[in-house]
């Protein structure tokens, strides 16, 4: 598949924003953090989710006619997803309104339970658009569900741990050592699913997809003199060595060097900087290999021009 | 049992000529959904919408290859995996004859159905951003003011082979159930579960088959040429020709 620039943001904003809003959710409720700083976390968790929003309608031919997508809930994850992110943004407005307000606490926490349950359920529903796919083998397991979770929650982890280095370092370690246990998790998670991906065998072959039961079949046209929708928006058209270069960013800038740079320079502004960008590069450099990795049936009708 | 309209693709008859992508361009470019934009038509690098395609694959190694023109278009899968995932529920089946078809006003153009489509049937129109797919000339084949004779995909009128058949395949006596029953018809990638309406009918080859004993002849066992002795007037015959 080729990676639209706009998923790959929306999905990692989007999850980043999650992530840090349970994260936030998880130190109040272990330590009761400070009401201001509990109010710069969900003012960034709302910008993060809400850059990836923007992001997202980059995707959309016809993005004025976005709020149609909320009709078919019943049937497409997207759509489920389409009403779950502005409902997960409201409830993390409303909690901080609260938390700002003083609302009495037992609404403030009822909505950031809310907040924590709509979190969880857009991390299944923005995996399980891909996840659902049956004929896209790389994606049809519920290692997608857990990588986009764990890796979102990572970077809001790492994103966490940057906002307590600024406004309230006494919660920076414990941000940080979060970050580096769920990071590994996650990261762990994502070596399973390479490692199931690179053994898949595709279950289509020329044989079946024009029902000549032959070993040997090469196509000679696709149909067309030039390219179409078909050959731009399946195949990454990326060379061989560019998909290398995103694997290697993929595996060691995701957690290995990050957390070997909080581990080395500790938990300070400067290494948590450095440490959540270079770890964002790495899920930009995982989401981009997410898609090119994926090998669609369709690119088996698209293999020859003349 | 409902209908489900279906095209049948006889490959033992299709030459390739590409007559069914043309006419179709022609007929739907021109329709209400709107045209099928092109770009660089003349140009270096031309692209543009399709319904249809005419594809061509080579099976076999030299000098024991044949080759297979392949028209492939929407296929009308009885269970469409491009119709739940769509968000706006802009694509959809018609339960009335089974077409499956976009609403262009209601198509955000995701791209979601044509990710969710094995067989590459889905286009994106690159000018009005919407999905654009085989619609069976829905507006023509129920077009009433029509001869009934018209009232088919543009493609399969337009095929010089009659490689394209068109109709039912739920009722059992249609020429296309009758082709799939008969011919061999089979669906495209059945290891999904798509269940295509769409058939192909496989290439089928006639041959003699020519035994060896069956070049000597067998109504001579003795080897001996030449006249047979006239019977004689008393033997019993079998009409009044041989009797006399």
């Amino acid at each position: 598949m080729r990676p639209a620039w706009s998923v790959l943001f929306f999905t990692t904003l989007a999850g980043a924003g999650q992530g840090l809003f349970l994260a936030l959710v998880a130190g109040d409720f272990l330590f009761g953090l400070p009401r201001p700083w509990l109010l710069a976390g969900a003012a960034a968790c709302l910008a993060l989710t809400f850059a990836g929003l923007v992001s997202s309608t980059f995707h959309l031919g016809h993005p004025e006619r976005g709020w149609r997508a909320a009709a078919r809930w019943r049937t497409s994850w997207l759509s489920r997803e389409v009403i779950v992110l502005p409902a997960f943004l409201a409830s993390v407005f409303f909690w901080a309104l609260g938390l700002w307000l003083g609302w009495p606490d037992r609404l403030v926490t009822g909505l950031a339970v809310l907040g924590v349950l709509l979190a969880i359920v857009l991390y299944v529903c923005t995996a399980m658009i891909y996840a659902c796919l049956p004929f896209l083998q790389e994606w049809r397991t519920p290692l997608t569900v857990c990588n986009y979770t764990a890796l979102g929650l990572t970077t809001g982890t790492y994103a966490a741990a940057l906002l307590a280095a600024i406004w309230h370092p006494p919660m920076a370690t414990w941000y940080a050592t979060g970050a580096l246990v769920v990071g590994s998790l996650a990261y762990l998670g994502r070596l399973a699913s390479l490692a199931r991906n690179a053994r898949l065998r595709p279950k289509s072959t020329l044989a079946t997809a024009i029902g000549v039961k032959h070993p040997k079949i090469v196509q000679i046209a696709q149909g067309s003199m030039g390219g179409s929708f078909n050959t731009r928006e399946f195949f990454h058209g990326r060379p061989r060595e560019v998909v290398r270069a995103y694997r290697l960013a993929l595996l060691w800038l995701l957690q290995p060097v990050p957390a070997l740079l909080l581990l080395v320079g500790g938990a300070s502004v400067a290494v948590l900087v450095a440490a959540l960008l270079l770890h964002y590069a790495g899920v930009l450099a995982e989401r981009w290999y997410f898609f090119a990795e994926a090998k669609h049936p369709q690119n088996i009708y698209y293999q020859a021009i003349a | 049992m409902s209908k489900q309209l279906a095209l049948v693709i006889d490959l033992n008859v299709c030459v390739g000529c590409h007559a069914c992508v043309t006419s179709c361009k022609e007929w739907n470019t021109s329709g209400e959904a709107g045209f099928l934009s092109d770009d660089n038509p003349y140009g270096r690098d031309p692209t543009g919408t399709f319904f249809n395609r005419v594809q061509t694959f080579e099976v076999g190694e030299y000098p024991d290859t044949e080759t297979v023109h392949f028209p492939k278009s929407c296929l009308h899968c009885e269970d469409p995996p491009c119709v739940p995932v769509c968000p706006t529920g802009a694509s959809y089946k018609r339960a009335e004859d089974g077409i499956v078809l976009v609403d262009f006003d209601k198509c955000i153009g995701c791209k979601y159905c044509a990710w969710a489509c094995p067989y590459g049937a889905r286009e994106l129109d690159e000018h009005q951003k919407v999905m654009k797919k085989c619609t069976l000339c829905v507006d023509r084949i129920t077009d009433t003011s029509l001869d009934e004779r018209d009232r088919k995909p543009a493609c399969v009128l337009a095929c010089p082979t009659s490689a394209r058949l068109f109709g039912d395949i739920h009722d059992p006596g249609s020429e296309v159930s009758v082709a799939i029953r008969e011919n061999g018809g089979y669906p495209l990638m059945p290891e999904w579960g798509t269940k295509p309406a769409n058939h192909y009918l496989p290439r089928r080859k006639t041959r003699m088959q020519i035994h060896a004993d069956e070049l000597v002849r067998h109504d001579n066992p003795l080897k001996v040429d030449g006249k047979l002795p006239r019977p004689a007037t008393s033997d019993p015959s079998l009409d009044d020709v041989t009797s006399w």
